[in-house]
This record gives C-alpha cells, sequence and structure tokens, in this order.
C-alpha cells in the first residue's frame, strides 16, 4: 500500500489528474449551465465527439490547432442551439431529445469522419498541443511542474472554473439564467425572456462541451477514434449532480473523478495482482454511482429543471 | 409569428401517419449526406432497399436484426410507459447475453438449454434494470444517469470475462467459449439465420401489448406514467410498480442478449451489440411507446442497418449513414409527436 501512496505524490500523477479532469470540467461546467438554465443536455455525450471530430478536421486541414479549437467551439454550439430548438422552443422531451442529439452527432462524426479520411489501418493523427510552461510558477516545486507546464487548453478549463462562478453568481446575466432554471414563471413576470435565456444557457454549454471534445482530440490523444469520448459524457452529467450544480463543486467532482480514474491507470500499470485491468476502468463509473447516491439525499437540482415552459399554459 | 395551439381532437389518421412522415422526414434530410458523399441519392436508397426488403433471404436478414431491437424497443416502451426513464437496455442486454452464455456452456438437452438460457438472461437483464430503479426510489438517484453509467460498467464487466477467464487460450482471441451446439437456437428455414429467438421476438410484442392494456400491472404502470399523484391517491403503491417495471424492462431487454447468443453469434464478443439498446429507444419513440408498434419500427431501423452496409459496398457511402437516419429519426418523430397535440397557428404580427 506505501508503494501507492508514494506514486500519488509524484509530479507524473499529478500532472495525470489535472490532464484527466481538464475535458470533464469543460463538459461538467458545460452540462451544468444548461440544467441551471432548466435544461438537461444528454446529448453531451455526442457532442463531445462531433466537437473531438470537427476539432481534429479543422486542425488536421488547416495545419492550425487554434482553428480547430474554433471548429470544436462553433459545433458545440450549433449541436446545443439544435438541442435547444427541440427542447426549448418547442418543449419536448428532454431526455429522449438528449438521445436524439447522442445519437445524431455521434452517426453523424462517424459518417464525416469516414467520409474525410477513408478507412485507414493506422488512424491520421496530428501534432496536438504542446505544454507550455509557465515562467515563475512552474519552478514551484511539484505543484509547479504538475500544474503550470500543461497544455493551454489545461489553463483555460482552470480559469473557466472561476469565471463561471463569477458569471452565474455575479451577473444580471447568470441571474436570468437562475431563475429561468428555478422559477421561469416569476423571470417571464420580471421580464427575463425563458426562451432566449435558455437558448443562451444551452448553447454557451454546448461551446463548453465542444472544448472539452477539442481537448480530447487535439491535446490528449491527437488523434479522432470512435472511442475518444467513451462514457466521458455520461459521467460529466453525473458529476453536476455531485457538484450540486455549482461551478466550483462540480469542478471540485471532476479533479476527484480524475483521482480516482489517474488512480487507477496507475493500478493497471503497476499489474496489481490478477486483477483484469477492465476492473480498474469499472471503478470511476461504479465510484460515480455510489457517489450519487450518497449525494442525492441533499442535492437540490434547479426546480424547473426538465419542465417546458410554455407561456400561454397554466 | 406562428403559435403553437393546443388540439381538441387528434384526427385518427393522423396518429398513423405519424411514424411515417418522420420516416419520410428523416430520410430526406439524410440524403444531403448522400449527395454529400458523391453518390445518387435515390440509387443509394434503392440499394438500400433491395439488399434489406428486396428478396426472401434479405427479408429475413432483417428479421434476425429486428429481433433484438424488438426486445430493446419493448425495453425501453414499458419502463417509459411508467416514466421509468430506463437508457440502459444497452447493459441489460449484454448481461443477458453473458448470463445465457454461462448457461448455455453446459451440456444439457438442448430444449432445457435453451428455456434455462432464456431464464437466465432475462434474470441477469431484470437485476441490472433493478440497480437504477432501486436508486430511485431508496436514494432519489435520478434513474436516467444512474442507469446510463451502469452501461458502461455492464461492458467493462463483460470485456474483463473475455479477456480474463472466458478468453481462448489457444488463439488468444477475446471471445467467450461457444455454447453447446445443442444448445444453439433451431433455424426456422434452411439456408438462412432466421432463428426461434426471432419467432419469440415476434410474439412478445402482442404479449405486451396485452400486459400492458389488459392486466392490472399494466395498468398501474399506465397510471403511475401518466399521473404519479393520481395513482397515490387511487392507491397503488408507486415504488413497487417502478420496481415491477423495471424488473420487466430489463428482463426484456436480456432476452434480446439470449436472442444474439443463442440465435446469431453462439458466444459473446465485445461487438456482440451493435448499440440495439440506443436502438430500444428509437424503436419505442416510432412505435409512440405502444408494444405492437414496435415490431414494424424495428423492422425499420434493422432494414436501414442490414442495407446501409450494402449500399456503402455499392456506392462508398459510409455505413455510418444508418446511424445518421436513426438519430434523425427519433428527432423527427419527436417533433411529429407535437403535433398530435400541437397544431400551429398563424398569429397576426399585431400581437
Amino acid at each position: 500500500m506505501s508503494a501507492v501512496f508514494e506514486q500519488i505524490f509524484q509530479v507524473g500523477f499529478l500532472a495525470a489528474i489535472i490532464r484527466i479532469a481538464t475535458p470533464l470540467a469543460f463538459a461538467t461546467l458545460g452540462e451544468m449551465f444548461s440544467e441551471r438554465a432548466g435544461v438537461l443536455n444528454l446529448g453531451i455525450e455526442g457532442i463531445m465527439l462531433l466537437s473531438a471530430m470537427a476539432g481534429f478536421t479543422a486542425a488536421s486541414l488547416s495545419g492550425n490547432l487554434w482553428l480547430g479549437v474554433l471548429a470544436a467551439v462553433l459545433t458545440g454550439m450549433l449541436m446545443g442551439a439544435l438541442h435547444a430548438l427541440f427542447t426549448v422552443a418547442l418543449g419536448l422531451s428532454q431526455h429522449v431529445c438528449g438521445i436524439g442529439v447522442t445519437l445524431l452527432a455521434s452517426g453523424l462524426a462517424y459518417f464525416l469522419y469516414r467520409l474525410i479520411f477513408g478507412q485507414q489501418s493506422v488512424p491520421p493523427s496530428i501534432k496536438g498541443f504542446q505544454t507550455l510552461p509557465i515562467p515563475v510558477l512552474s519552478e514551484i516545486p511539484v505543484l509547479g511542474p504538475a500544474v503550470f507546464n500543461q497544455f493551454a487548453l489545461v489553463y483555460m478549463a482552470i480559469l473557466a472554473i472561476p469565471i463561471a462562478a463569477f458569471v452565474l453568481y455575479r451577473t444580471p446575466w447568470g441571474l436570468s439564467v437562475r431563475m429561468v432554471g428555478e422559477n421561469p414563471r416569476a423571470a417571464d413576470s420580471a421580464g427575463v425572456s425563458v426562451i432566449v435565456t435558455r437558448f443562451q444557457a444551452v448553447i454557451l454549454g454546448g461551446a463548453l462541451m465542444g472544448l472539452a471534445g477539442a481537448f480530447l482530440s487535439m491535446a490528449q490523444f491527437n488523434a479522432f477514434t470512435f472511442g475518444v469520448v467513451s462514457g466521458r459524457g455520461w459521467v460529466a452529467i453525473a458529476l453536476v449532480v455531485f457538484g450540486r450544480w455549482d461551478p466550483w463543486r462540480s469542478a471540485g467532482a471532476a479533479l476527484l473523478f480524475a483521482f480516482v480514474d489517474a488512480l487507477q491507470l496507475r493500478m493497471q500499470a503497476s499489474g496489481l495482482g490478477h486483477i483484469p485491468y477492465e476492473a480498474f476502468l469499472m471503478l470511476p463509473f461504479i465510484f460515480t454511482i455510489v457517489a450519487m447516491a450518497v449525494m442525492s439525499r441533499n442535492a437540490v437540482a434547479p426546480s424547473a429543471l426538465l419542465k417546458p415552459f410554455r407561456r400561454e399554459e397554466r | 409569428m406562428f403559435r403553437l395551439e393546443v388540439r381538441s381532437s387528434t384526427p385518427a389518421w393522423f396518429n398513423l401517419a405519424l411514424p411515417l412522415l418522420a420516416i419520410g422526414a428523416a430520410l430526406v434530410l439524410c440524403s444531403g449526406l448522400i449527395a454529400l458523399a458523391g453518390a445518387g441519392v435515390l440509387e443509394s436508397y434503392g440499394v438500400m432497399f433491395t439488399a434489406s426488403l428486396g428478396d426472401s433471404y434479405a427479408i429475413t436478414e432483417t428479421l434476425v436484426r429486428a429481433a433484438p431491437m424488438i426486445f430493446t424497443g419493448l425495453a425501453v416502451a414499458v419502463a417509459f410507459r411508467a416514466k421509468f426513464w430506463n437508457i440502459g437496455a444497452e447493459g441489460q442486454l449484454l448481461a443477458g447475453a453473458v448470463a445465457s452464455c454461462f448457461v448455455g456452456a453446459i451440456p444439457m438437452p438442448g430444449p432445457l438449454a435453451m428455456l434455462l438460457m432464456a431464464v437466465a438472461g432475462a434474470a441477469a437483464g431484470a437485476a441490472v434494470a433493478l440497480v437504477p430503479a432501486t436508486l430511485r426510489v431508496k436514494f432519489k438517484v435520478d434513474d436516467v444517469v444512474s442507469s446510463l453509467l451502469l452501461n458502461s460498467v455492464i461492458y467493462y464487466a463483460l470485456m474483463a470475462l473475455i479477456e480474463g477467464p472466458w478468453k481462448d487460450s489457444f488463439s488468444g482471441y477475446p471471445i467467450s467459449p461457444p455454447i453447446e451446439d445443442s444448445a444453439n437456437f433451431p433455424v426456422l428455414i434452411e439456408g438462412t439465420r432466421l432463428h426461434l429467438g426471432v419467432i419469440v421476438a415476434l410474439i412478445a410484442a402482442p404479449l405486451i401489448w396485452f400486459l400492458i392494456a389488459r392486466t392490472t400491472l399494466g395498468f398501474r404502470i399506465r397510471v403511475t406514467g401518466e399521473n404519479p399523484e393520481a395513482a397515490r391517491y387511487g392507491g397503488i403503491n408507486v415504488q413497487r410498480v417502478l420496481l415491477s417495471t423495471a424488473l420487466l424492462s430489463g428482463a426484456l431487454a436480456g432476452l434480446a442478449g439470449v436472442g444474439e447468443v443463442g440465435g446469431v453469434h453462439f458466444q459473446v464478443m465485445s461487438d456482440i451489440s451493435p448499440g440495439y439498446g440506443y436502438s430500444g429507444i428509437v424503436v419505442a419513440m416510432l412505435a409512440r411507446l405502444n408494444p405492437l408498434g414496435v415490431v414494424p419500427a424495428a423492422i425499420f431501423l434493422a432494414a436501414v442497418m442490414t442495407g446501409a452496409e450494402a449500399m456503402s459496398r455499392a456506392t462508398g457511402v459510409p455505413a455510418f449513414l444508418s446511424d445518421v437516419i436513426q438519430g434523425t429519426a427519433l428527432l423527427a418523430m419527436l417533433v411529429a409527436l407535437l403535433f398530435t397535440a400541437y397544431r400551429i397557428r398563424r398569429v397576426g404580427a399585431a400581437q
């Protein structure tokens, strides 16, 4: 057991946690904005996959990684708008529409990727984002190299947390988002357009999901494979519950999940006994389910979550 | 401006035409992708049609593929009727496949083996579905999220089995040992893959319809889904109904896995299901949660899947088009459903 502890406090291990947490933090913050406005977005898994594909394709064709990030973000926003069109404008079932968006986006990602790159025995790859050490800060022992010698997208994720908290709790728009998620009728009486605010929140959420996809295909794997997202979107949905719909707690949940995930990777690598590595792969999902069971007792979801808003109806 | 207005009544023909409209809309929307791939739209759809429904062999292939989706479609339809949001049919299918494979590998008389495979597969699927239902009833955990996450857990459990204790020590392939030959489901038409499980699936649909429409449990499921408050007031134990629904739904999804092991693959491998559990959601929605409608809806999706492969070979359009058609059909159906309850009314600009 002491060998495990030694490994936890290694620079490499801390850096791994941060890297695993980055796409989860983006995705979780994105889902949180959507749900805070009252819209569950089960399209997240597909949106991340299609964004990862779009980002990889744009970067690979243009040779510019930031164009790839832009393409991923725009793709995320577009799919967010599609989900909002069905759930907000038309008021359709958020569960089923989300699954529909995931099916559609995943199908499109596979289809377009095959169309553009054909069927190759070795998937094409790109030279992805390189680490960008921050002067002075990266000199701090242990923490420095782990946190401040990372990809640019990692820094963006770290910055996104306080920004998300500020936007949600300290800006008029954030107030509108919380109002339409808690009490849309009151928001409507106060002159806040429920439909417009929800659209904005879901599209912003899609942009963040796009960043999560961009990180996966352009910083973590530097290629697009069909398993590039592999359940991270679903995990993000659970992390929002676990983080009680709060930016700080949600990011904390992402970090905790990344810790469990990094730990299982280490345990796999150390070849612990004869336990098959899939048992470790299961671990984060089981952990999430158990954590939800523990947390759900006092988790308070936005009260208008899953409820469509139509002005004429009472 | 346009406005949605509540309909006082829905014309009967409209209800029947809806799924067809949704399917038509999906095919039209996806034709853009075919054109993008540089193939002829009509030609591509033509190839899909002949390859899936064009001759008797093609039809049997489509039916073989429809069978698991009939089961997962029924599983989802039953669950959604009670507003138990079971997104976990995929994991329940895999659990059913694994359990039936265990049983099928034990030497025993064929009919007994098949019966026990079905029982074990259904039980395994039901056990998996019971987890999100119990978590919802006892801990108020969102069933959507927990049933979704369980899909990953079951998938990795299956992978652990076929890469661990089940792994073929001779070839090294991550596949389970095959079931006994005597446990292979009988083929109904010589020279095709049409197996007994397909008939069972086709019979299951009217049985589940009867259960939902004509029995006490079915009544409780419907009332619980439509109005849990009224159900509680009417003396229905809503939590118990949810748990029963989960057992039934999971068992049906588990049977989908049994059919794949007993009738198609005779063993378990990592890609035993190309997402039949998620397709079940599309099937159930196209069927408007009506168990009888599940059969044509599953056959349609199966035809698209079978046809897409042939189309890909013939025209070079990636076969993933079938996934796009599924997603588009689901969304189109949801929009179409909206028009059963509402009509679009033009509203003057002055409003």
